[in-house]
C-alpha cells in the first residue's frame, strides 16, 4: 500500500514536472506545477513530514502559484499567452537542465541506499517523544518548533535513556565524535533560533525594500489622489 | 533500539504513516471482523468509510445551508422564501435546485481553455472537501488526527482560491477575468490576518492539534478561548470577519459581484460545474464556522459545567454510551457551527458590498495591523498576569492542567517501548478503542480518558 501510494504520487510529481517543461501555455504550466508540487507535498506526508508537506501546500501551491497566475492575468496582452522558444534558448535551457540532472543523478547514485535506515537511525540519535500524542497521530511538528526556538530536546534529553543502544550501531559508531561527544545536560544544543531570526530579518528588509521600490513616485507638489 | 524500529518502519509495507492516514483503529476493527480482506483491503475499506463520512459532512450542510440562505434572505427582505417544494417550509428546495442543475447542459465557451475550464470546479470542490479531513467532529472523531491539524486544514483550504482564479482566467471572458483577479488579490491579502488570528488560540493552547485545543476549553464557558483574555476576545471577531472575506461572502463578495461583473468568475459556467462552486462555498462557510467554534467557542462543550459533567459521566466503556456521548457532543458542535453560519447569512443580506479598494484598505490598513497587535498582546498576556497576580490565567485552571490526562506525556513512556511489537503502534487510536470514563480533575475541568490506560 505504501509502495503503491509512493509510486502514485511520484508518478504525478514527475509527470507534472515534465508537463511543465513541454507545455507552451503559461497558465497551463502553472496548473501542471500545482500537480507536481501537490504530489511532492503528498510524498512528504508519506514520509511522516507533515509540517513540511503542509508548508509546501500553503506556500508553494496556495501562494506562489496563485501569485504567478495573478501576474500573468495582470500583464498578458492576449487571452492565452504562450511561450515560443528560439533554438538558442532551447539549447541554453537544455544545457542548464542537463547539468542539474547529472548533478542529481550522481548524488542519488552516490548514496548507499541499502543502509539508509541505519544511517537515518544513527543521525537522528534518538526520538524523544514530545507533546501529547503518539507519533502515528501526527506528532511530528513539535521537534521542529522547539528547534526553531533554540531547544533541541532530541539531542539534549536523548543521551540518558537511549545512549547505550545507539552506540551499538556500526553506522553510528562510524560517525564518531558528533554523536558520542554530546553528553547530556553538559552542553546544550543551540537549535536554529539564530538562523531563523536572521532569515526573518532578511525577509523583513526585502519586504520593506520591495514596497519602497514599488511605491509610485510622485512629486510633492502633485495633488494627492 | 531506535534504528531497528525505523528500519522496520521504512521497510514495512504498511508503515505508521499509512496507518495514521486511514485511522488505525478502524483498520484493526475491520481486520477482526472481516479477516478475509487482508491488510490492504482493510485499509482501503477504512479509507472508503472515512471518506464517505467526511463526504456526508461536506455535502449535507451545504444542502441545508443553501435552503437556509434562501429562507433567511426571504425573511430579511420581507418575503417568504421557498414555500412549496417538500412541505410548508420548502425543505427540499435544495434538492429541486440540484435536480434542475444536473439536467442542464454542460457548456464550455469556444474560446475557453477547455482543460482548465473543466478542471477548475473540481479543484475548488476537492480543496473544500479535503479540509474536513482534519477537523474533529467530536472528541477523537477525526479522519486524520495531526498535531498540525489547524495548519494543514488552513493550507488545504487555501487551495480553493487556485481553482477560482483558474476558472476566471480560463473562461476567456472579461467578467470572469475581473472576478478571478479580484479573488486572487483579496485572498492573497486576507490570508495574512487569517493566519495571524488563527494563531492566537494556538499561542494560548500551545498546540495546533484541534482536538487538544478543544479539550483545553472544557469545564465551563469561562474557559473558552473567547474569554481567555481581551485580545482573544477581539481576535474571534476579527477571525470571523476575515473568514467572511476568505469565503467570498458579502460584504466581501467582490469576485462574483452581480451588479458589476454579471456572475464574476463563474459567469461562463452552467449546470453541475456551476453548482460545484456553490457547493464548495457553502461547505467552506461551514468549515470556517466550525473552525471558529473549535478555536474560540469551546468546540463540543456546552459551556455549562452541569451539562458537561452529565455528558462525560455517561456510563463508560467503548460501547453504546461512549458512542452516544460523542454523538451528543457532535450535535452541540454542529449547532454552534450552524449558529455561526446563520450569522454569516444574516450579514450577507444586511450589509452592502464594499468596493474593491475598500476591501483592500480594510485588510491591509486595518485588519493586518490590528491582528499583529492582538497577536503581540496575546503573547505578553500570560507574562503580565504572572508578574501581577501570579497566575497564568485570569480565571479557571492553568492551561497545563486542562490537557486531557490520557494524552499527557507521562503516558508516552509506556507507549514508546512496545513499538517494536507493533501492538503499541496501532492500538491507541482514539477513533475506536478509547473508552469514556468520568474523570473530573480537581481543577474543575473535564476529561474523557482512555479506560485501558
Amino acid at each position: 500500500m505504501h509502495w503503491f501510494l509512493f509510486m502514485f504520487y511520484a508518478l504525478f510529481a514527475a509527470g507534472g514536472a515534465l508537463a511543465v517543461v513541454f507545455s507552451q501555455n503559461i497558465v497551463r504550466m502553472a496548473f501542471y506545477l500545482v500537480i507536481s508540487l501537490g504530489a511532492t507535498a503528498a510524498l512528504f506526508f508519506l514520509l511522516d513530514a507533515d509540517f513540511v508537506g503542509a508548508t509546501q501546500l500553503l506556500i508553494y501551491v496556495g501562494g506562489t502559484v496563485v501569485l504567478l497566475i495573478f501576474g500573468v492575468m495582470l500583464t498578458s496582452s492576449s487571452p492565452f499567452s504562450s511561450i515560443k522558444n528560439t533554438p538558442a534558448e532551447l539549447l541554453q535551457g537544455g544545457i542548464v537542465g542537463l547539468t542539474f540532472l547529472t548533478l542529481l543523478i550522481s548524488t542519488a547514485l552516490s548514496v548507499n541506499w541499502s543502509q539508509s535506515p541505519e544511517m537515518v537511525g544513527g543521525t537522528q540519535l534518538a526520538r524523544v517523544e514530545e507533546g501529547f500524542n503518539p507519533r502515528q497521530e501526527g506528532n511530528t511538528s513539535r521537534s521542529i518548533g522547539t528547534a526553531l526556538l533554540g531547544l533541541r530536546f532530541d539531542r539534549d534529553l536523548a543521551g540518558q535513556t537511549v545512549a547505550a543502544p545507539v552506540h551499538e550501531h556500526p553506522a553510528t559508531a562510524a560517525q564518531g565524535e558528533q554523536t558520542l561527544s554530546v553528553a547530556p545536560a553538559e552542553r546544550l544544543s543551540t537549535g536554529y533560533l539564530l538562523p531563523f531570526e536572521i532569515i526573518s530579518m532578511h525577509l523583513l528588509v526585502v519586504l520593506i525594500g520591495a514596497s519602497y521600490l514599488a511605491r509610485a513616485k510622485r512629486s510633492r507638489t502633485a495633488s494627492p489622489v | 533500539m531506535i534504528s531497528p524500529v525505523l528500519a522496520k518502519t521504512l521497510s514495512d509495507g504498511l508503515n505508521e504513516s499509512t496507518d495514521s492516514l486511514h485511522g488505525s483503529g478502524l483498520v484493526e476493527w475491520i481486520l477482526q471482523a472481516f479477516p478475509l480482506l487482508g491488510t490492504g483491503g482493510a485499509l482501503l475499506l477504512a479509507a472508503v468509510i472515512h471518506t464517505a463520512l467526511v463526504g456526508l459532512f461536506f455535502g449535507l450542510p451545504a444542502f441545508i445551508f443553501i435552503w437556509a440562505e434562501r429562507k433567511v434572505a426571504g425573511r430579511i427582505q420581507d418575503r417568504l422564501g421557498p414555500t412549496r417544494t417538500g412541505g410548508r417550509f420548502g425543505w427540499l428546495q435544495s434538492l429541486a435546485d440540484g435536480v434542475k442543475l444536473i439536467q442542464k447542459e454542460d457548456l464550455a465557451p469556444e474560446a475557453a481553455d477547455h482543460l482548465l475550464f473543466r478542471v477548475s470546479p473540481y479543484i475548488v470542490v476537492v480543496a473544500a472537501f479535503s479540509a474536513f479531513i482534519f477537523v474533529p467532529f467530536s472528541d477523537g472523531w477525526t479522519a486524520v488526527s495531526m498535531d498540525i491539524g489547524l495548519f494543514v486544514a488552513l493550507a488545504v483550504l487555501s487551495l480553493e482560491v487556485l481553482g477560482i482564479v483558474l476558472a476566471g482566467y480560463s473562461s476567456a471572458s472579461k467578467w470572469s477575468l475581473f472576478g478571478g483577479m479580484r479573488e486572487a488579490a483579496q485572498m492573497v491579502s486576507y490570508e495574512v490576518p487569517l493566519g495571524l488570528t488563527a494563531v492566537i488560540p494556538v499561542v494560548i493552547a500551545g498546540t495546533m492539534n484541534l482536538n487538544d485545543i478543544v479539550s483545553m476549553q472544557s469545564g465551563g464557558f469561562w474557559n473558552w478561548f473567547l474569554l481567555h483574555d481581551p485580545f482573544a476576545f477581539c481576535a474571534f471577531f476579527l477571525f470571523f470577519t476575515v473568514t467572511l472575506a476568505s469565503n467570498k461572502r458579502a460584504p466581501f463578495d467582490l469576485a462574483e459581484a452581480e451588479s458589476e461583473l454579471v456572475g464574476g468568475f463563474h459567469t461562463e459556467y452552467s449546470g453541475m460545474r456551476w453548482s460545484f462552486f456553490f457547493l464548495a462555498e457553502y461547505a467552506a462557510m461551514f468549515f470556517v464556522s466550525m473552525l471558529a467554534v473549535l478555536l474560540f467557542l469551546g468546540g463540543w462543550w456546552t459551556g455549562l459545567p452541569v451539562l458537561d459533567q452529565a455528558l462525560v459521566a455517561l456510563p463508560g466503556g467503548a460501547g453504546a454510551w461512549g458512542y452516544l456521548s460523542r454523538v451528543i457532543a457532535m450535535v452541540i458542535l454542529l449547532s454552534k457551527t450552524g449558529l455561526l453560519v446563520f450569522v454569516q447569512i444574516w450579514i450577507r443580506w444586511t450589509l452592502p458590498r464594499l468596493r474593491i479598494d475598500q476591501v483592500m484598505t480594510t485588510c491591509l490598513k486595518y485588519l493586518v495591523p490590528i491582528s499583529c497587535f492582538l497577536f503581540l498582546g496575546v503573547v505578553t498576556w500570560p507574562l503580565i498576569l504572572l508578574s501581577t497576580i501570579q497566575s497564568s490565567t485570569l480565571w479557571g485552571a492553568p492551561l497545563g492542567e486542562r490537557v486531557p490526562a490520557s494524552t499527557r506525556p507521562v503516558e508516552m513512556e509506556q507507549q514508546t517501548h512496545p513499538l517494536n511489537e507493533r501492538s503499541g503502534s496501532t492500538g491507541h487510536s482514539k477513533m475506536e478503542t478509547e473508552t469514556v470514563t468520568p474523570l473530573v480533575a480537581n481543577s474543575g475541568t473535564l476529561h474523557r480518558t482512555g479506560g485501558e490506560r
